[in-house]
């Protein structure tokens, strides 16, 4: 009885294991055979033997570019303020609570945001900066969460040592607690970050468009990105152009791979110095 | 924001260090507020969300009782003859997702009660961050294996299965909420203190009989508001069921039938021609809007139960 339950709750554990070798082993025979550079390297086209991910990936690193530029300063001043600054009031646990909440809101109501603010009353257009800002209000709330985490793990001894030799609440945070809990916030922010480069849906709704056959120069250019292109390609009937998702997907999961590889050296490293 | 007060008291009296003092006192407070502004920053995106999903929603109701809204059987905003009933939405979105909890309430719940109860250390560390890759998956992804591979294995076991159904976008949906609920349990599970699993084998209980009879019900809150935040990602999630379940609102309780959700219509509508200002376009404020308060009451219940019924241990 006690070792079938235990069976049991390992069968259920290899389910989510399972799923994840069918799902990539799928994923790598549709779409391995449509790798290549010339896929890398066009622009996307009617015909399913020209067509590449060129407009897409650019997209996707002028988002992510402009995503973190927007973010990540934001959301690690506002970190700062919470664990360091702030006065234990109502204001105060209302932000927290407000942060909790925001983390849970589904990301197409932020689309819906971006649509009505950037691309309607501010103007922006169906352009990349209403994307990345977009993207920007939809991670911030992760960034906050694990950069307060960071900052919380600082320990108070070396604050106290630091006010002790009269140094103000900035000098502080500038020259101990940040240099200390930079690793961890830069974990939580590429992992954030790869969500976003992830994210579907919310850019959509801001209007980035299946089918862009340039390379972005500016950040009012219209725009396309990776899993918009993907979804572009699932979307059209013709088994050719489903090898093509599959193959973009394989690109859209090696720049995850590489943006996790990213944060998980960048951990080690500080881990080790310290 | 008081600050901590050096040796002050031994200063000697020196105008040029007082104006320095100055300075940096105003530099700290100009910090200080910058801060604040960004921590403010964040409510302004909720304040923000709310109402621009209001305006439109509030023009919405001068054109549609909410009434309407709330019986009609019918969703046709887009065709000639226009109807705005949420029911047949909402009803997809919540099929999908009792579909997702049926597949990731039990998994995600035995493997927390695995990776907490059973699996050694070793073990443990090499299958969390496994099944965190679940978790990082694009939705996209999970749409492309939907249609491509859960969608012909469903067609071959129950032939009546249309291409578009709302059971390969359940099923996919559940497998990328299990570790949501797993991770979330197993912190509940394993902030059960260990004298507690002590003081049962001393009563001779067995390991079964500690997993599900003490450890559980010590963690049940933990457990429940993780099914509840699990159910709740599965209700906002948008990109697997637009690709997997269809676009046709239906009112059905058929699995294997074509449906629409609420995410789904948000993005069907805003892909295709809805002038601004026209009802086309104020519909997706409404949908947004009802998807907005759903997941939302879903987390503060969550949050609620998690506060309301922890056992403080310790």
């Amino acid at each position: 009885m006690g070792t079938a339950f235990m069976v049991l709750c390992g069968a259920a554990t290899l389910v989510g294991v399972v799923a994840l070798v069918v799902l990539l082993a799928d994923l790598a025979l549709d779409g391995a055979p449509r790798l290549s550079w010339s896929f890398l390297n066009s622009f996307a086209s009617r015909f399913p033997e020209r067509a590449g991910v060129k407009a897409a990936l650019l997209g996707s690193v002028w988002i992510l570019a402009l995503t973190a530029l927007i973010a990540f300063p934001v959301s690690v001043a506002a970190a700062i303020y919470l664990e360091e600054y702030a006065p234990q009031t109502w204001v105060t646990r209302l932000i927290r609570l407000n942060i909790a909440n925001l983390a849970g809101v589904p990301s197409i109501v932020y689309g819906i945001l971006g649509l009505a603010l950037f691309v309607r009353t501010l103007g922006l257009d169906r352009s990349i900066i209403s994307g990345a800002l977009t993207l920007s209000l939809l991670i911030m709330p992760v960034i906050i969460i694990a950069s307060q985490e960071a900052i919380r793990a600082v320990p108070s001894s070396i604050r106290e040592a630091a006010y002790g030799l009269g140094a103000t609440r900035w000098q502080v945070v500038r020259t101990q607690v940040l240099p200390m809990a930079m690793p961890g916030i830069m974990t939580g922010a590429i992992l954030a970050l790869s969500r976003a480069v992830g994210e579907t849906a919310p850019l959509i709704m801001v209007g980035a468009v299946g089918f862009i056959a340039f390379a972005p120069t500016g950040v009012f250019d219209s725009f396309t990105v990776l899993p918009l292109q993907i979804y572009n390609w699932i979307s059209r009937p013709q088994e050719e152009f489903h090898q093509l998702a599959a193959a973009g997907i394989l690109v859209l999961l090696a720049v995850l791979l590489t943006m996790n590889a990213a944060a998980i050296l960048l951990r080690n490293r500080y881990q080790s110095r310290r | 924001m008081s600050q901590p007060t050096g040796a002050a008291g031994s200063e000697v009296f020196d105008p040029a260090a007082l104006a320095h003092k100055r300075t940096r006192n105003l530099a700290e407070h100009v910090i200080g507020l910058l801060l604040f502004l960004c921590a403010a920053a964040s409510t302004l995106i909720t304040v923000g969300i709310v109402l621009v999903l209001l305006r439109e929603t509030i023009s919405f109701f001068s054109s549609v009782s909410l009434i309407d809204f709330l019986t009609d059987p019918q969703w046709t905003p887009l065709f000639q003859e226009k109807h705005f009933g949420i029911l047949p939405l909402a009803a997809g979105s919540f099929m999908v997702a009792a579909g997702a909890a049926v597949v990731a309430v039990p998994t995600g719940l035995l493997t927390a009660l695995f990776l907490s109860e059973y699996a050694s250390e070793r073990l443990r560390a090499f299958l969390k961050p496994t099944l965190e890759i679940l978790a990082g998956i694009p939705t996209v992804v999970y749409g492309y294996f939907a249609l491509t591979f859960v969608t012909p294995v469903l067609r071959a076991l129950f032939p009546s299965t249309e291409v578009y159904n709302a059971a390969a976008a359940s099923i996919v949906v559940g497998i990328m909420i299990i570790p949501t609920i797993s991770s979330l349990s197993e912190d509940a599970l394993r902030a059960v203190p260990s004298s507690l699993r002590e003081g049962a084998y001393g009563l001779g209980a067995t390991k079964l009989e500690v997993s599900t009879r003490v450890v559980l019900p010590a963690a049940l809150s933990g457990v429940i508001a993780a099914f509840i935040l699990g159910i709740s990602r599965a209700i906002g999630e948008t990109m697997a069921v637009t690709i997997a379940a269809g676009q046709m609102p239906n009112l059905t309780l058929n699995p294997l039938e074509s449906i629409e959700t609420m995410t789904a219509y948000i993005v069907q509508a805003s892909l295709g021609d809805t002038p601004h200002g026209s009802i086309g376009y104020q519909t997706l404020f409404a949908v947004g809007m009802t998807l907005f308060l759903i997941t939302l009451a879903m987390n503060i219940v969550s949050q609620l139960i998690l506060s309301r019924f922890r056992e403080a241990y310790q």
